[in-house]
C-alpha cells in the first residue's frame, strides 16, 4: 500500500520524471498523498542569495518553484502538499532524517545521473539516501 | 527588540554545537589570516591579531549569531598600495576610521540603501574577488621548483577529496599537516611562513598608532578607509543574508553595520587589519553546527592559543601549501552558476557583471569595481526607462490632432519623444494625451512646454490631457515659474 509518498526534489528536470513517477504510484491507491521535499543546501544558499538579493526573496523564488511541482500533482487529482528545509550538513542527510522521522510508505527521487568524476567531488545524494533512508525508494533515472 | 531572553538563547541555545564549530573554524581561519596578510604586504601577525580581535568582537556586538568574521581578501586587497606607499602604522590608523565609517553607516541605518547595489554587481564583485585572489597566488609559483608545484597539487587534493571520506577534520587543516610534515621531514627547502615575516608569540596588545594627526594624515587613510567600510559592508551583509537563508532566520543589518564598526575600531587598536564578515568560513561554521555567538568566541579564543602555543611550527607551514589553500578560497568564492547562466540572464546584467570583473581585476580596486558597476547599472536603467511610444490620431472633423504618449517623460527621454511630434502639422488644434505616461522632472515640464511654444508661434492651440495627480501637480510648480519668466 503505497498511501503516503513522500517527493524529494531538486528543480531539475529528474525531478520533473521523479514526479510523473510519483503521481503513478499514488494514483494506485484511492486516497494517496504525495508531500514534495525540497532541500536548500548550503552553498545553494550562496548562489541563491546572490541571484535573488536576499534571503526573502530567495525563499520565494524557491517556494513558487515547488508549488510548480505541487501544481502538476493537483492536477491529476492527487492531494499534494510541501515542505522546504534548510539542510545545513547536506542534502542527503537532511532527506533521510526528514523521510525516516515521518511515516512514509515510499519515497520518491530523481537522479542527477552524475559521471564517475563528478560523483567523486559532489558525492551522490541518492545513493546515501538509498543507503540509510528506512522506506523502500525509487530512483527515477 | 532587545530581551535578556533572546540574548541568553543566542550564547547559550546550542553549546555543544558551537564550540565544536568554533574550533573547526579557528583552525581553517589559521591559513586564510596568514595567506591575506602576506597579501595585503604585512607580517601575518598582522592578520592573526585581526582575525582574532574581530571574530571576538564581533561575538559581542554583531547582528547575525553564526557569522563568522575576520581578516578577509576582499579587504586585503585594498590595502596592499596603503602599505606599500606608507607602512603598518598608516593601514592600523586607516582601520579605525574604517570602522568609525561603519558605526556611522549603522547608526544612520543606511543598510537598506544596499538595495541600490544591483544583484549583478554583487555577483560581479564576488567573481572579481574571486579572480584576484587566486592572481595573487601567482606570485609564489615564480621561479619555482617542481616540488613546490606538487606540494600545491598535494594539497588540493587532500582537501577536495578528503570529505569524501570522511568530514570529521576540515580537510584544510589536514592538508597543511600533511604537507608540512612532508616539507620538514624531506628537508625540500621550499619558502615558508617563516619567511615572510614575523609571527605573534604574544597576545596583540592596546597600541596608538604611531602616526602624526593631523589633516594630512587624514588625506591619505581616508579614500582608503572609505573603500574598506563599502568594501567590507558589501560583504558582510551578503555574507549575513547568506547566513540567514542557511538558517531560515532573520537578522538586523543595522546592527551588524555597527559590530562590523565596533571590531574594526577595536581591531586598529590592537595592531589588526581591517576585515569583514568571510562567506566561505560562515558557511563551514554553519555547515559544522555553529549557529550562535559562541561560536565566533570560540574560533577566535582558540586561533589565538594555537598560534601561541605552537608558534614554532606554523613558521614551518610551506608557501606551497598556502597557495593551494587560498586557491580553494578563489574557487569556492567564484559564483560559478553565473558563468552557467550567463546566456540565459538579460544582456545588460551580464556587460554589467563582466564590466565589475574588468573594473576590478583592471584596478586591483573592488570599491572601483563596484561604483562603475552601479553607475553602469543606472545608464541602462534610465536608458531601458527613456523608451516612450507616440501614436498619432487625426480627428478629421475637428481638424485636431491628438498624440497618445506612453512611457516615463523624464531627462533620459524627453529628447526621443519630441522628436516624434510633427511641428509642421496642418492643424488647428493639438491634444496631448499624456494618460498613460508619468512626467518625472524639470526636463519633462519643459518639454511640454516647448512643444505648447512652438505650436503657439503658430497659433496653434495646445491642450494637455489625462495628467495624473504627481504629474500634474509638477506642471503646476515647475511649469508655472517657467512661463512666468519664460514668455
Amino acid at each position: 500500500m503505497f498511501k503516503k509518498i513522500l517527493l524529494a526534489i531538486d528543480g531539475s528536470d529528474h525531478s520533473r520524471r521523479a514526479t510523473e513517477k510519483a503521481v503513478e504510484l499514488a494514483s494506485l491507491n484511492e486516497g494517496a498523498s504525495i508531500e514534495i521535499l525540497y532541500v536548500v543546501a548550503g552553498n545553494k544558499s550562496k548562489t541563491d542569495v546572490l541571484h535573488s538579493g536576499d534571503s526573502e526573496s530567495a525563499s520565494r523564488k524557491r517556494e513558487r518553484m515547488v508549488r510548480q511541482f505541487e501544481e502538476q500533482v493537483k492536477e491529476e487529482g492527487i492531494e499534494a502538499s510541501h515542505t522546504i528545509l534548510h539542510g545545513k550538513n547536506g542534502v542527503a542527510e537532511a532527506i533521510i532524517e526528514h523521510a525516516n522521522e515521518g511515516e512514509y510508505d515510499a519515497l520518491v527521487l530523481g537522479s542527477r545521473g552524475l559521471g564517475t568524476v563528478q560523483t567523486m567531488v559532489l558525492g551522490s545524494v541518492s545513493h546515501k539516501v538509498m543507503k540509510y533512508v528506512k522506506a523502500p525508494v525509487m530512483m527515477v533515472k | 527588540m532587545f530581551s535578556k531572553e533572546k540574548l541568553k538563547n543566542e550564547w547559550f541555545g546550542n553549546v555543544k554545537g558551537d564550540i565544536l564549530s568554533g574550533i573547526v573554524v579557528a583552525l581553517a581561519l589559521i591559513p586564510e589570516a596568514i595567506a591575506f596578510s602576506i597579501i595585503a604586504g604585512v607580517d601575518p601577525m598582522v592578520g592573526l591579531y585581526a582575525s582574532f580581535s574581530i571574530a571576538v568582537v564581533i561575538a559581542f556586538v554583531g547582528g547575525r549569531p553564526g557569522m563568522i568574521s575576520g581578516a578577509t581578501g576582499a579587504m586585503a586587497l585594498l590595502m596592499i598600495t596603503l602599505v606599500a606607499d606608507y607602512g603598518l602604522e598608516y593601514l592600523l590608523a586607516a582601520t579605525i576610521l574604517t570602522g568609525v565609517l561603519q558605526i556611522l553607516f549603522g547608526v544612520f541605518r543606511l543598510a537598506k540603501f544596499m538595495k541600490f547595489v544591483p544583484r549583478s554587481v554583487m555577483i560581479g564583485f564576488v567573481n572579481a574577488l574571486a579572480i584576484l585572489i587566486f592572481t595573487s597566488q601567482l606570485q609564489h609559483f615564480v621561479g619555482e621548483t617542481w616540488v613546490m608545484y606538487s606540494l600545491v597539487a598535494l594539497t588540493l587534493a587532500i582537501i577536495y577529496l578528503l570529505p569524501r571520506v570522511t568530514k570529521a577534520v576540515p580537510s584544510t587543516l589536514v592538508a597543511i599537516i600533511v604537507v608540512t610534515g612532508i616539507a620538514i621531514m624531506m628537508n625540500a627547502g621550499v619558502r615558508t611562513v617563516g619567511d615572510m615575516g614575523t609571527l605573534p608569540s604574544t597576545l596583540p596588545v592596546f597600541l596608538l598608532p604611531d602616526i602624526p594627526l593631523n589633516f594630512e594624515t587624514l588625506a591619505i587613510i581616508f579614500p582608503y578607509s572609505l573603500a574598506l567600510a563599502v568594501v567590507g559592508l558589501l560583504e558582510s551583509l551578503l555574507t549575513q543574508s547568506i547566513v540567514d537563508d542557511m538558517t531560515d532566520t532573520d537578522s538586523n543589518k543595522n546592527q551588524e553595520s555597527r559590530g562590523q564598526g565596533y571590531a574594526n575600531v577595536v581591531t586598529g587598536f590592537f595592531g589588526g587589519m581591517a576585515g569583514c564578515a568571510m562567506i566561505g568560513q560562515s558557511v563551514i561554521n554553519v555547515k559544522s553546527g555553529g549557529t550562535g555567538r559562541l561560536s565566533s568566541l570560540t574560533a577566535g579564543v582558540v586561533l589565538m592559543t594555537m598560534i601561541i602555543a605552537l608558534n614554532g611550527i606554523v613558521v614551518q607551514i610551506p608557501m606551497a601549501a598556502l597557495a593551494g589553500v587560498m586557491i580553494m578560497v578563489s574557487i569556492g568564492t567564484f559564483d560559478w552558476s553565473s558563468l552557467m547562466n550567463i546566456h540565459k540572464i538579460p544582456r545588460t546584467d551580464a556587460i554589467v557583471m563582466v564590466v565589475v570583473v574588468a573594473t576590478v581585476v583592471y584596478t586591483h580596486d573592488l570599491s572601483i569595481g563596484v561604483f562603475a558597476g552601479i553607475l553602469l547599472s543606472a545608464i541602462f536603467f534610465a536608458w531601458k526607462l527613456s523608451k516612450v511610444t507616440v501614436e498619432e490620431h487625426f480627428n478629421v472633423k475637428a481638424q485636431s490632432l491628438t498624440y497618445e504618449i506612453h512611457g516615463q517623460l523624464f531627462f533620459a527621454s524627453v529628447q526621443d519623444f519630441v522628436d516624434q511630434i510633427d511641428f509642421e502639422a496642418d492643424v488647428k488644434k493639438v491634444i496631448l494625451d499624456v494618460s498613460n505616461a508619468h512626467l518625472w522632472d524639470d526636463s519633462a515640464v519643459g518639454a511640454i512646454d516647448k512643444i505648447e511654444h512652438k505650436y503657439d508661434m503658430r497659433n496653434i492651440k495646445v491642450e494637455v490631457t489625462g495628467l495624473n495627480k504627481e504629474s500634474s501637480e509638477l506642471m503646476d510648480k515647475i511649469g508655472g515659474l517657467s512661463k512666468a519668466s519664460g514668455h
